[in-house]
């Protein structure tokens, strides 16, 4: 195994690009679970927006396009499930699941034409002088216009849950819908908001995926990453900071898996390529221990749904 | 009334309010006044219609006929932002707080107008302490008594200023002492021009704080007084239409230990959860132990410990001689040891499982509602059509889901399955909690007739004057500690005071 051949600053680099979309999507569903529901349509979300701006980016070749077309799609299939969920009171956890097939199938039938084919967008931040610093200017200054997004959205959803009022009315939402209501706070809109800011944040992320991470439409493309960022809002306990950290460390365990599967590592690549969700699995069971804890973090009206006439 | 025109317009008026759900008539021509500083009590059986007028007057319900008046000017809230601004407060029985929040952002979330978080720091400690009701605007919700819980929905309500206070059974859940300082910051308030309505179900509070009254009785005005003219009891005929039975002393033998607990510690699993300490106590045939305490000192632990749903050290409680520390519920109540919890809907009962259903749940060993592992449904519908007359459940039937039936009715149903399984030993948490006092008196009854018959009972219970009724002995939980049982015939509600605050304590350590 010949560890010279990687780069530490590449390493670094392309971590960031894969804990993007992962970011994306649990901010989004960070907020969706603050205001008490559990949307497990997470992925087929991101792959609508993938696939949006996918074909987005094909037909126009602007990155900024491709990015609102995926936000675009995961609101669009989130209005769904609010609708479901909110107005036709149907179960929570059992739509959210269908959303997923129906987004991964959605996402297949628009995208047939698509296969196989690549993107040529290019948006890296070139900064002369400050791009050009060996090691770090890359790093902190080439990457694209959305990692940026990505970072300035967890400081905004930060201040926007600690900060703000409509923050403090949506975690009073998920904490206790009944009181929330009784004060007089419109608990469905409240929800119907967050539920589609986190469809338009996971349709983002895809649109990540598909557009920048890698520039190339395959089938079922998101892999999974809509769970590993349920699993990070868990990991996170509901805080964006942590939720940052939390994409970083997974988006990390990808790319540590696929560089050791370039290097040839004595291992089957089938162990390799499972390690992420391993990990995900692993850190849930170990977070999840102490149930206090748990609780304790947990908004208290998560997945509970509100009838609003009592 | 005409007490009110004398001293010039009435505050807050009701004319001929209606308010009908499917099916029922919540509220009938409901009329009423409230003058300004006047502290006016509403009483009524559950079920009588008082949560469904506060919540017309707080704009959460939107009354189907009639008109309310506010100074004079037509009042019709949408919302109750709008109820607010017009200068409505609203303290809420069961509190509408958010417990990961802190007490700021709670008090925040009530304002419609809430200050930048350090002006509002600066205010709550301000009207906290003009009115006598310490709080520390940053701790956490979770983490504080019931009472200073009741202190913030008091404080949110007060700093918008209100010109009508709408309290709605406030001192249930409090310390005597609490309930004193309570009763202090409303006077202050009363004489300062803020008029209150008042809801509760202890009618001597009612005769010391209130001096008018509307009666509602099956959703309609029954009656008007001036309860300081009026007794307690007198208060309570009027309230449910019929003479009410005086309570018997009770002859009391105590026999053979029934279940006995010993040095039982346990620490919570719950968040904000309280550690029992050291727990020992013996239940005796006969016996009837009241157990007082303000909520959130261990009652909830103590009941899931002997209840079965958190398990022990099999030797740490025994039933009859045999440990049954380690078994769970449905074990310790084939044993004869019945559990009849606070929390009525989810815990006591499934709220979607019809009332014949639910008796299932508890009462398929002890009253054989199945049989080789089927379901005998004739029997259960029986067995809950006994709970239903001997109770006065009001139900339209045994089929119809326990989430139909109001808090008081479902309480009844709950306490009635127990009982009528005839156990050895009953735990009962709040047995009549927002139930009303002719119901009341049926569950007290019930409960000493099943001590005298060779039970032993244990009522957990924030009403003093309840167990100071139905109890033989007593005894205080507080911080998960319990103080040693003494007849009641030997304690003072003011000894009991000390206890409830932190003494048992104090005695606990002396002992050791």
């Amino acid at each position: 195994m010949d560890l010279s051949a990687l780069n530490p600053a590449d390493l670094a680099f392309s971590l960031i690009v894969a804990a993007t979309p992962l970011l994306f999507a649990a901010l989004g569903e960070l907020v969706v679970e603050k205001s008490g529901v559990l949307n497990l349509g997470v992925e087929g979300m991101m792959i609508l927006g993938a696939i949006g701006g996918f074909a987005t980016a094909h037909g126009s070749g602007s990155l900024a396009l491709a990015a609102l077309a995926g936000a675009g799609a995961g609101a669009l299939l989130a209005a769904l499930f609010a609708l479901m969920t909110q107005y036709l009171m149907s179960n929570q956890v059992a739509t959210g699941l269908a959303l997923t097939l129906f987004g991964l199938g959605v996402a297949s039938l628009v995208g047939q034409g698509y296969a196989g084919q690549t993107l040529q967008v290019s948006a890296r931040l070139d900064i002369p002088g400050l791009t050009d610093i060996p090691v770090i200017g890359r790093l902190l200054f080439g990457h694209d216009p959305l990692v940026y997004l990505s970072l300035v959205a967890t400081a905004l959803v930060w201040w926007f849950l600690n900060r703000s009022r409509a923050g403090l009315i949506l975690r009073a939402v998920g904490e206790n819908h009944e009181a929330a209501h009784a004060i007089g706070y419109p608990v469905r809109l409240v929800r119907v908001s967050a539920i589609l800011f986190g469809g338009a944040m996971a349709g983002l992320g895809g649109a990540y995926l598909a557009v920048v991470q890698t520039p190339l439409w395959v089938e079922g493309m998101t892999a999974g990453r809509g769970w590993i960022a349920l699993a990070i809002v868990v990991f996170a306990a509901w805080r964006p900071w942590r939720a940052l950290l939390g994409a970083y460390v997974f988006g990390g365990v990808t790319i540590v898996q696929l560089n050791l599967q370039a290097l040839g590592v004595a291992i089957e690549s089938q162990y390799l390529s499972m390690a992420p969700y391993l990990v995900t699995i692993l850190v849930l069971v170990v977070i999840s221990a102490d149930r206090a804890r748990a609780r304790l973090d947990a908004p208290a009206c998560l997945g509970k749904p509100f009838y609003a006439s009592s | 009334m005409s007490e009110r025109s004398a001293n010039g317009q009435a505050l807050f008026e009701a004319k001929s309010l209606r308010k009908v759900f499917p099916g029922v008539v919540a509220n009938d021509d409901v009329s009423f006044a409230v003058g300004a500083g006047e502290v006016h009590a509403l009483l009524g059986e559950n079920g009588a219609g008082k949560s469904t007028l506060v919540k017309m007057i707080y704009g959460l319900l939107r009354p189907d006929g009639g008109e309310m008046r506010l100074r004079g000017a037509p009042y019709a809230p949408a919302r109750p932002g709008e109820a607010r601004a017009a200068g409505i407060g609203m303290v809420f029985q069961h509190f509408s707080l958010f417990e990961a929040l802190t007490v700021a952002e709670n008090v925040a979330l009530g304002m419609n107008d809430a200050p930048r978080a350090r002006a509002l720091d600066a205010r709550i400690r301000e009207v906290s302490e003009a009115y006598g009701l310490p709080l520390d605007p940053g701790r956490r919700v979770g983490e504080l008594s019931v009472g200073e819980r009741q202190r913030i929905e008091i404080v949110r309500a007060l700093l918008q200023a209100p010109r009508l206070l709408i309290m709605d059974e406030p001192t249930s859940v409090l310390t005597p002492s609490e309930a004193e300082t309570l009763f202090g910051t409303l006077r202050t308030l009363a004489e300062e021009g803020v008029s209150i309505l008042y809801i509760s179900h202890k009618l001597e509070e009612i005769r010391a704080l209130c001096s008018a009254a509307t009666i509602l009785r099956g959703g309609k005005v029954s009656g008007r007084c001036d309860p300081r003219a009026e007794t307690a009891r007198s208060l309570a005929e009027m309230m449910i239409g019929r003479a009410l039975a005086a309570p018997k002393a009770t002859d009391w033998k105590p026999g053979a230990a029934r279940l006995s607990v010993e040095k039982l510690t346990l620490p919570s699993a719950e968040p904000f959860g309280v550690t029992l300490r050291s727990l020992d106590l013996t239940l005796r045939a006969g016996d009837v132990l009241g157990v007082a305490g303000v909520a959130g000192n261990g009652q909830d632990e103590l009941v899931a410990a002997l209840s079965g749903e958190t398990r022990t050290r099999p030797e740490a409680i025994r039933l009859g001689g045999a440990p049954i520390g380690g078994l769970g519920p449905e074990a310790r109540r084939a044993l004869g040891l019945s559990v009849a919890p606070e929390e009525r809907l989810g815990h006591a009962a499934a709220p979607d499982m019809s009332l014949s259903e639910n008796t299932i749940l508890t009462a398929r060993g002890r009253a054989g509602l199945a049989s080789r592992g089927f379901l005998r449904k004739a029997a259960a519908e029986g067995f809950a059509n006994r709970i239903v007359t001997e109770f006065g459940v009001r139900t339209a039937g045994v089929s119809h889901a326990a989430r139909s039936l109001s808090g008081g009715n479902l309480q009844k149903f709950v306490v009635g399955r127990e009982i009528l399984q005839k156990p050895d030993v009953l735990i009962a948490a709040q047995p009549t909690w927002g139930v009303d006092a002719g119901a009341a008196e049926t569950i007290r009854g019930a409960i000493r007739s099943l001590a005298a018959g060779g039970a032993a009972v244990m009522v957990i219970s924030q009403d003093l004057d309840e167990l100071m009724e139905i109890s033989t002995l007593l005894s205080v939980i507080s911080e998960g500690r319990l103080s040693f049982p003494v007849p009641v015939a030997d304690i003072t509600v003011e000894q009991i005071a000390l206890l409830m605050g932190g003494g048992a304590r104090a005695e606990a350590d002396a002992d050791a």
